[in-house]
Parts: C-alpha cells; sequence; structure tokens
C-alpha cells in the first residue's frame, strides 16, 4: 500500500483514503487483516493517534471492523460500499472541476466527449 | 501524571528568556515544542529538568515540585546540546553508568540501535562527530524508558537518511511503549506529522498550545487576484501576506466559511511551517 500525501488535506483522512483504495484495487481483501496502527505510524512516519483516527473512520462507516485482540479486518461487502459511496462523490471530485477548468480554456461540450472518449480508449495511458 | 509547568517567568540580565509560562505535559503524548532560535525552548526545559533555576513559578511533577527533587527527576529523561558525560568515556562504558541513575534504561536496546546507525560504542564521546554525537544521545532517549523523555533539537547534524531512522525509532518506541515525549526542534516541516500536540514559544512567551489538528484547521491560505483578496480579507484575522506581480496570498487564522469564498480566488490549506513561520514572524 503506498500513499503519496499531499499538502492539501489532513492526513488521517490521506490514510483513510489509502486504505480504500487499497481495498478496492483488492490489495486489502474482503475478510483480511489489515496492517495494525503501529505499522501504518512506522512506515509513514506519523502519530499513532493520527493513524487511529484515519482507519476509525472507516470503522464508523463500517468498511472495517475490529477483531479484539488480534486487530482491524476488512468487513463483508465494503469494496461494494466504498464503490457507491465514491460514485456519489464522483461528480463533486471530478466532473465540477473538469466543466470549470473547460470554460476556463473555452473546450466546449462535444470536445470533451471527445477526449473522454480518447480517454476510454487509451490503454497505455498509465 | 503530568508535569505541571507554573507561572514560570526567567530572565538573563536585562532578557526576560521566559515570561509567565503554563504549560502541563502528559497524557503519553508526543509534543512539539517549537520556537524560533533564541525563543527559550531550551532555558524552558532546562529548567524543567532543573538544570537551572526559574526565578519564579515552579514545577510539578504529578503533584511535587521538582526543585531538588532527585526521586521525580529520575523520571524525566533530557537530551540536550551540552554534554553531561565525561568526553573520555567510552561509549558503551556511558551506557552502563546511566543505568545507574535510570534503571529501566535497556543496555541491548541501545547496542541494537549503535548497530542500526552504525554507531561504534568503542569511541569515546570526544572523537564523536556533531552528527554522531546526537545520535549517541538519541540513543540514550530512545533507550532510556522513563516516563518522561525531552529531546532538544535531537537531529541536531544528522543527514537526511539519519533523520528519517530516527523519526522512524522514534514512532516504534512510542506505538510500543507509549510515553510523553517532547521535541524541541525549528524543523518543524520534519516533525510536523509526527507530533500530537503543539507548542509554539514566541519572546518566552507560550502563544499556542493545542492539538496540531485543531491548529492546523483554524488556518488558511486564500490566493488570487490582488483587488480580490483585498476585498475578501477585510473582516479576516490576517496573520501574513505574500504578493507576486498582480497576485497575492493571505494567510488567514479562523474557519472557512466556503461559501463566502469568490469563485476567482483558491483556497489552500496552511501547513504547520507556514503556519509557524507566520505566526513567529517579529
Amino acid at each position: 500500500m503506498q500513499i503519496n500525501f499531499d499538502e492539501e488535506r489532513p492526513i488521517y483522512i490521506q490514510i483513510s483514503e489509502g486504505i480504500e483504495d487499497a481495498i478496492l484495487s483488492g490489495a486489502f481483501p474482503e475478510e483480511s487483516q489489515i496492517p495494525s496502527i503501529t505499522e501504518f505510524s512506522v512506515t509513514y512516519r506519523i502519530n499513532p493517534a493520527t493513524a487511529l483516527k484515519g482507519i476509525n473512520i472507516l470503522v464508523d462507516e463500517g468498511i472495517l471492523y475490529k477483531k479484539r485482540g488480534v486487530g482491524m479486518f476488512v468487513a463483508q461487502g465494503a469494496a461494494e460500499k466504498l464503490i457507491s459511496k465514491r460514485k456519489e462523490k464522483f461528480f463533486g471530485n471530478y466532473i465540477i472541476n473538469l466543466v470549470d477548468e473547460a470554460k476556463r480554456l473555452e473546450i466546449s461540450k462535444d470536445e470533451i466527449k471527445n477526449m473522454i472518449e480518447r480517454g476510454f480508449e487509451d490503454e497505455h495511458r498509465n | 501524571m503530568s508535569i505541571e509547568i507554573k507561572n514560570i517567568s526567567k530572565s538573563f540580565g536585562n532578557t526576560r528568556a521566559l515570561d509567565n509560562v503554563n504549560i502541563s505535559l502528559g497524557d503519553k503524548k508526543i509534543y512539539g515544542l517549537l520556537g524560533r532560535n533564541g525563543a527559550g525552548k531550551t532555558t524552558l526545559l532546562n529548567i524543567i529538568t532543573n538544570r537551572i533555576f526559574a526565578d519564579s513559578g515552579e514545577v510539578l511533577l504529578d503533584g511535587i515540585p521538582t526543585r531538588e527533587n532527585d526521586k521525580a527527576l529520575q523520571k524525566i529523561y533530557m537530551m540536550g546540546e551540552k554534554d553531561y558525560y565525561p568526553l573520555t568515556m567510552k561509549i558503551k562504558d556511558i551506557f552502563y553508568w546511566t543505568k545507574n541513575f535510570y534503571p529501566d534504561f535497556d543496555i541491548e536496546y541501545a547496542k541494537k540501535l549503535a548497530d542500526i546507525f552504525e554507531l561504534n560504542i568503542n569511541k569515546n564521546v570526544k572523537s564523536l562527530s556533531t552528527g554522531y554525537n546526537s545520535i549517541f544521545k538519541v540513543i540514550i532517549a530512545l533507550s532510556v524508558n522513563t516516563p518522561y523523555v525531552l529531546l532538544d533539537e535531537p537531529v541536531l547534524g544528522l543527514d537526511a537518511n539519519h533523520r528519517d531512522v530516527f523519526y522512524k525509532l522514534l514512532i516504534e518506541k512510542y506505538s510500543n511503549s507509549p510515553g510523553t515525549f517532547v521535541i524541541s526542534t525549528h524543523l518543524i516541516e520534519e516533525v510536523s506529522n509526527v507530533i500530537e500536540d503543539v507548542i509554539i514559544i514566541k519572546n518566552g512567551t507560550i502563544i499556542k498550545n493545542e492539538s496540531r489538528e485543531d491548529l492546523l484547521s483554524q488556518g488558511y491560505t486564500i490566493s488570487g487576484k490582488a483587488s480580490s483578496v483585498d476585498s475578501y480579507v477585510v473582516d479576516k484575522n490576517v496573520i501574513g501576506i505574500e504578493t507576486i506581480g498582480g497576485l497575492k496570498s493571505a494567510y488567514i487564522l479562523g474557519s472557512i466559511n466556503k461559501e463566502t469564498i469568490p469563485a476567482d480566488l483558491e483556497v489552500t490549506k496552511l501547513d504547520l511551517q507556514k503556519l509557524f513561520v507566520q505566526l513567529t514572524n517579529a
């Protein structure tokens, strides 16, 4: 699991999003154990309270659950929950910004549609 | 379990080094004691550990004054710039010597850390470079196992790799056996994610004392066309301004109301380093 921290958002939010990404990519499968608070804090050189705060967001959302004395596990159905959560945010996170920038650059609706087509076709993007 | 610093003042000649300082250190947290050079960080730590005496006020450990109280002082270890060791003594002998004062000092762990840092423990203190002198003291601080560990500029002279190893070991130590750590430093950026609470000292006065997250949530940067920024900040608490060409960035303390921010202005988070610089500028 790799997190490239940015300066814009609180670290605990980036930790919880990093775990979400790992669940969505299958790196942390459902019912598998995720790394401990200590492992997160040592790996990313962050205060354990910060790591705990990030993990607790996902516990509250039912994405992770605690097994007493063992550790944190990915809940059954977590990936599906995350997908619908992120879909809800997709418009606000991506579309609004895309339209704003397109307006600044005077890119037309049709041009954007073409670019989206291109984006889907181009498999060597990454 | 806490160290209470109550109404501490200290002057050196005509200079007021500390002016009525009140703080509490405890709860097994990692604190960042941040201040510019000469702000009073080391003076405060020296008073806590009885190396110098305050003109007024007192320091209490679990309710008992630490002044002339060896038993209380055994619970606090301070790593500082000054060497309090016989300079001709071999490092491995200092490890044994330290254990006499601090019974929970873990010699095996200290040796392990020396291996990690590639510090030759058969050398004497005098022969160490600035960086290795810091490393030697950091190793003792991480092995001493007192409830309170005060680190005054712990990464002084350490290269980037060794600084990284230090932060890693500190978090490891703290996770495995939580205690109260106070890191005094002017290198804010590196320590920012490691600390839980921030104490900012300026000209001998504590100007901020709260959790890092609370502090960071109180500040933001707004930038854009100078005229737009100017009209936005009229009723705001501006702690700093930077101008480049017709563009302006204003550092603001206060909570953001996203609705009131004009579309042509950009909001970004204020990081600890920027906030610190703005708060402690003369």
